[in-house]
């Protein structure tokens, strides 16, 4: 994916274009609220990461603001210290995709980036069914298949292994299933989602020779194909 | 016109422009902070008021008197003239002589002028040598001096035109009546100084309470301004405007106070839990910096202080998020919302978790609960109580989530109305009386708690969230286990925010229509 990372602190900024670099992301970056502009405006990018506090009169709402009065559609990821809700509400009403609060772990950053840029590319496209390596989800009839095999799912379950499909291939952070799957934007203090996870694998995955769900260590989950 | 005319004078003479007591007035005028002092225009306000109002009443009283006594001389005099000239007609000019002399025999007061002449200006009757010049026209009101045995005196005299040619003049000499009206005058003008000396002692005892009052309101405030946050304005126990300001004033301190307290308690706070992990971070980063043999030692050094930023960084955002909350800006997010789905919804969120431990999760919810408040925010409350009863649950015991609705028996002072209460036991080791008083303060771990993971702050947040909707929250002990509960107004009893007391006395307003119904998978 081409990513646009407009980011004004030198070690984030070499922290972030690197990680995404080795992960196979091609990085343009802005250490200021002008080039930023001036780049997101004149090129096209798979998804813009965007800090708000800039330097130099323009900061990232009014960048956003002005792509998206452009009509420009480009997924937007918010980096901000601003944690507030208030804060938060305001990023996504200027036109922000995704909302990510510093400090922030990689692994977030990176699983909220390609989700964003696999979003962006299959929108147009409403989906009845979902499979992955011989998974199937049949999203009209609310029914779920392994190998032919039919398998009972409770609803919340059911949207869990929903999300998971709906980003196979990605790393897929526990703040995401909690934000996706239940609509929290909490952070519980204990391994709450872990223990759901690991419900939903005992149906999934564990009566069939093959893992789906896998763990990814320091980071979340990830439902694949070997 | 004079009379009006001569107190307004001498209230200028006495005033506050008589030469003799300018310096002293200066002086305290500088003293006291000039005209521009409020306590100063008060009270010259007040004075200048109280004796012009003197001044107004007095010289009605002047006028009125010295009006009458006028009046009466001249009724007087008129009868005179009438009664004379009947005689007059009934006895002649020989009758009317008599009458003359007869009446100035009888006049006590020596104070009647009689003078009867004849055409050629004779005198015929009376006490008047000679027809006095000034009195040409008949039926006119003349003022004369007259000097009569020896005294001058002031008189007012009428001319009468008789037949033949004869004239009569009748009048008073009004010498007591001037004495009287100077009389009247001195007096008013004496009683007039006393209103105005009176005025001004009143001025002056206005002004010093107005002092005494604002003084005592400026020392308690420059005191708290001067650190001493522990003054409070004095209450005279009377219920009156002063001690309504110093209520007012008071609680406004108390609630500087409680702020203050809050941000000391949250530097301690920061001082003392934050350091610890953020040492321990650091040695453990420097210890791999310096000791650090391999890859595989260094890669798990530098993953466990990443696990202590963010450990840092949840608490850091936990205080933030309280500080934000105990700051009341929050309520722009509060919507009516079923209280119940939340409820179920947390539960179940939490259930898979509380099942690994074998621990049963039993709601006794009503059908519907509809609520106002931040949904966002009761989730995060509940979740929060939740965590915390599965972690000091034992195996196989049982957490209760409750709900119901009832009077509003646990907070005194608040309107009364419906509360909705938010119960969740445990059965887990409980707390003891002294630790439940420190339960929601911050960073507070109960000695026993300290081994399970955690920051200290969860129920601090929940705390902060229940008073953002004006509720309470109680602990009370269960055999084994304990039992949280929010009470929260609902919209028709919403009223000011009560600060939040905890009792672990209050009756269960567990509603019993509602059968107990376990969550809990098979």
């Amino acid at each position: 994916m081409r990513i646009l990372l407009v980011e004004d602190d030198p070690t984030v900024r070499g922290f972030v274009s690197k990680g995404l670099s080795e992960t196979g992301h091609l990085v343009e970056q802005a250490d200021n609220g002008k080039d930023g502009l001036f780049l997101a405006v004149s090129e096209k990018f798979d998804v813009v990461v965007l800090d708000r506090m800039l330097p130099g009169g323009i900061d990232g709402l009014r960048i956003l603001e002005t792509l998206r009065s452009q009509a420009n559609a480009t997924p937007v990821l918010i980096l901000s210290a601003l944690a507030d809700v208030d804060d938060r509400v305001a990023g996504l009403k200027a036109g922000g995709d995704d909302y990510l609060t510093k400090p922030f772990a990689f692994s977030e950053l990176l699983a909220r980036v390609e989700a964003l840029g696999r979003r962006g590319r299959n929108e147009s496209a409403p989906q009845t069914r979902l499979e992955v390596g011989g998974l199937e989800m049949d999203l009209l009839a609310r029914s779920v298949r392994r190998d032919g095999q039919k398998i009972d799912l409770q609803p919340r379950e059911f949207r869990l292994l929903e999300f998971l499909l709906r980003h196979a291939g990605q790393v897929v952070t526990r703040t995401m299933l909690l934000e996706g799957v239940w609509d929290y934007h909490f952070d519980p203090q204990t391994n709450v989602i872990d223990v759901h996870v690991s419900r939903l694998r005992q149906k999934v995955d564990k009566p069939f020779p093959q893992p789906l769900i896998h763990t990814i260590r320091n980071a979340g989950y990830m439902l694949r194909a070997e | 016109m004079n009379g009006l005319r001569l107190p307004v004078r001498a209230f200028g003479r006495n005033g506050t422009k008589a030469p003799w007591r300018r310096p002293s007035l200066r002086a305290a005028l500088r003293r006291t902070g000039g005209f521009r002092s409020a306590s100063v225009r008060f009270a010259i306000g007040y004075a200048v008021l109280f004796s012009a109002s003197a001044v107004l009443f007095l010289s009605v009283i002047w006028w009125g008197t010295a009006g009458l006594i006028e009046r009466q001389v001249e009724a007087s005099v008129a009868a005179d003239a009438r009664a004379l000239s009947e005689r007059w007609t009934d006895g002649g000019l020989s009758a009317l002589a008599l009458t003359i002399e007869d009446r100035l025999e009888d006049n006590v007061d020596d104070d009647a002028i009689y003078l009867l002449v004849d055409p050629h200006g004779q005198h015929v009757a009376g006490n008047l040598p000679s027809w006095p010049a000034d009195v040409a026209m008949s039926n006119v009101w003349y003022q004369l001096s007259v000097r009569r045995a020896g005294a001058r005196g002031v008189a007012e005299v009428q001319g009468f035109d008789l037949p033949g040619g004869y004239r009569l003049l009748v009048g008073r000499d009004v010498r007591g009546r001037a004495m009287l009206r100077r009389l009247l005058t001195d007096l008013l003008l004496w009683a007039w100084i006393m209103i105005t000396a009176l005025a001004l002692g009143g001025a002056l005892l206005v002004r010093s309470m107005f002092r005494r009052m604002i003084s005592q309101i400026a020392r308690t405030t420059t005191a708290v301004a001067h650190g001493d946050m522990t003054r409070r304005m004095p209450l005279h126990g009377r219920g009156n405007e002063l001690d309504e300001v110093a209520e007012a004033i008071n609680e406004m301190l108390d609630r500087i106070a409680r702020l203050m307290d809050g941000v000391k308690q949250v530097s301690n706070a920061i001082a003392h839990d934050l350091r610890t992990p953020i040492t321990r971070a650091r040695a453990q980063l420097e210890y791999a910096a310096l000791h650090g043999k391999d890859e595989a030692t260094l890669r798990s050094a530098i993953e466990d202080g990443v696990a202590d930023l963010d450990n840092i960084t949840a608490v850091f955002e936990a205080l933030l998020r309280i500080a934000q909350i105990e700051a009341g800006s929050r309520r722009s997010a509060f919507a009516s919302f079923d209280l119940i789905p939340v409820l179920r919804d947390i539960a179940e969120l939490y259930e898979p978790a509380a099942d690994e431990h074998e621990i049963k999760v039993v709601m006794r919810l009503p059908e519907h609960l509809p609520f106002y408040g931040d949904r966002s925010m009761i989730q995060q409350a509940v979740s929060n109580l939740l965590d915390n009863a599965i972690k000091f649950s034992p195996h196989g015991g049982s957490i209760t989530v409750a709900s119901a609705v009832g009077p509003n028996l646990g907070m005194e002072g608040s309107p009364a109305g419906r509360v909705a209460t938010i119960a969740i036991s445990d059965e887990g080791m409980g707390m003891s009386e002294a630790d439940i008083a420190r339960a929601s303060d911050r960073f507070f771990r109960a000695d026993s708690a300290r081994n399970t993971p955690g920051s200290g702050l969860g129920l601090s947040l929940v705390q902060a969230i229940v008073q953002l909707h004006g509720g309470t929250m109680q602990f009370s002990r269960r055999d084994p286990g304990l039992t949280v509960r929010m009470q929260l107004p609902l919209p028709t009893a919403r009223g000011k925010t009560v600060g939040a007391n905890m009792k672990q006395d209050s009756p269960r307003p567990h509603s019993g229509d509602s059968s107990p119904v376990v969550v809990s998978a098979p």
